[in-house]
């Protein structure tokens, strides 16, 4: 089997295993990473939201946020899970489309 | 250590955007001379790989989560220039369709992960590896050291950026505008949870990548090696 094959199904097995990246944090009742909390948690923080934060973290509203569905927070750390693996297919099929798309572009044909 | 919109006032993420652009021109500039098309599956998986990883959240019980970023392991196999490519579409992607770092900046994380951390990761490697085989055990080890220097310069420079805030963007009654956390909380935190957990993280995972290369396929350690 060539190695890239195999590196491919490496990324599979990870894909597979990323709801750890959710379920860990949540058993371990840790919270958002430093510096990437949600404009609310600014209130309990430091007592108020800074203007130009509130202002600018409304700016992009991405399509699938925090890697899960909308309207699939009652489905629980199974529906997230499930959430989380779909999100990881489909960032790294772009990710993959838009790479093989910039070496049509970058590379040297031999 | 994705910055969302909103932490980084617009003189700081325009400015990291002014640093960023002429890094990639110069990456796809040297990218064009130097990547062959048969190299090109290797750079997707090395851009999915640094997706994925950094959906790994690894806890601190009752703390915060943070990640590995992949960088320096992409660094290794294709170079850094390559590795920028890579890393700045995973973030790119990350930022556009998952919100993952903020639109405005997407300038100021590339220059972390996909700039700092591959560079300083890269140039370490090379350095510890020095003239060994690739198949040596000194570069197992050089890339768990170069994996976890890296992460933590690349922290640093989040941590600064994050810092800076208060002292650029202040309202007259006092109150921040951007991120409110100074150097004093921001440096110490972004540093303190790198050097303590998620630096070992990345350690960890380049050296496993990289010893599992050395048995499966040693051809894909050359790079920036005499032939």
């Amino acid at each position: 089997m060539k190695t890239t094959t195999k590196l491919w199904i490496g990324i599979g097995v990870l894909i597979l295993l990323s709801p750890l990246g959710l379920i860990l944090p949540a058993y371990f009742k840790a919270g958002d990473a430093w510096g990437e909390w949600g404009t609310d948690a600014f209130k309990e923080l430091v007592g108020y939201i800074p203007k130009g934060l509130e202002k600018l973290s409304s700016l992009w509203s991405a399509p699938i946020p925090d890697y899960a569905f909308k309207g699939w927070e009652e489905k629980g750390l199974a529906g997230l899970s499930l959430a989380y693996i779909a999100s990881a297919i489909i960032g790294i099929l772009a990710v993959a489309c838009i790479i093989f798309l910039i070496g049509k572009f970058l590379t040297k044909k031999d | 250590m994705h910055i969302p919109d909103g932490y980084l006032g617009p003189a700081t993420s325009g400015v990291m955007y002014a640093v960023m652009l002429p890094v990639w021109a110069v990456a796809s500039k040297i990218v064009k001379k130097t990547l062959k098309a048969k190299q090109v599956p290797l750079l997707a998986i090395g851009a999915a790989f640094s997706f994925v990883i950094m959906m790994f959240n690894v806890p601190i019980p009752g703390g915060t989560t943070g990640h590995a970023v992949g960088s320096v392991l992409v660094a290794i196999l294709l170079g850094p220039w390559a590795a920028c490519i890579a890393v700045t579409v995973a973030l790119v992607v990350q930022a556009l369709l998952f919100g993952d770092g903020g639109i405005t900046a997407i300038g100021a994380n590339c220059f972390n992960m996909a700039f700092v951390e591959v560079f300083v990761g890269y140039y370490l490697y090379k350095l510890i590896s020095g003239s060994s085989l690739v198949i040596s055990g000194r570069r197992v080890i050089a890339a768990g050291i170069a994996g976890y220097v890296a992460i933590n310069v690349a922290a640093f420079s989040a941590a600064i950026m994050f810092g800076i805030q208060p002292l650029l963007h202040k309202t007259v009654n006092g109150q921040s505008l951007y991120c409110p956390y100074g150097f004093n909380v921001a440096i110490p935190t972004m540093l303190g949870e790198h050097i303590l957990i998620f630096g070992w993280v990345e350690a960890v995972v380049t050296a496993l990548v990289i010893k599992y290369l050395q048995k499966q396929d040693p051809a894909l350690l050359g790079y920036g090696t005499q032939p």
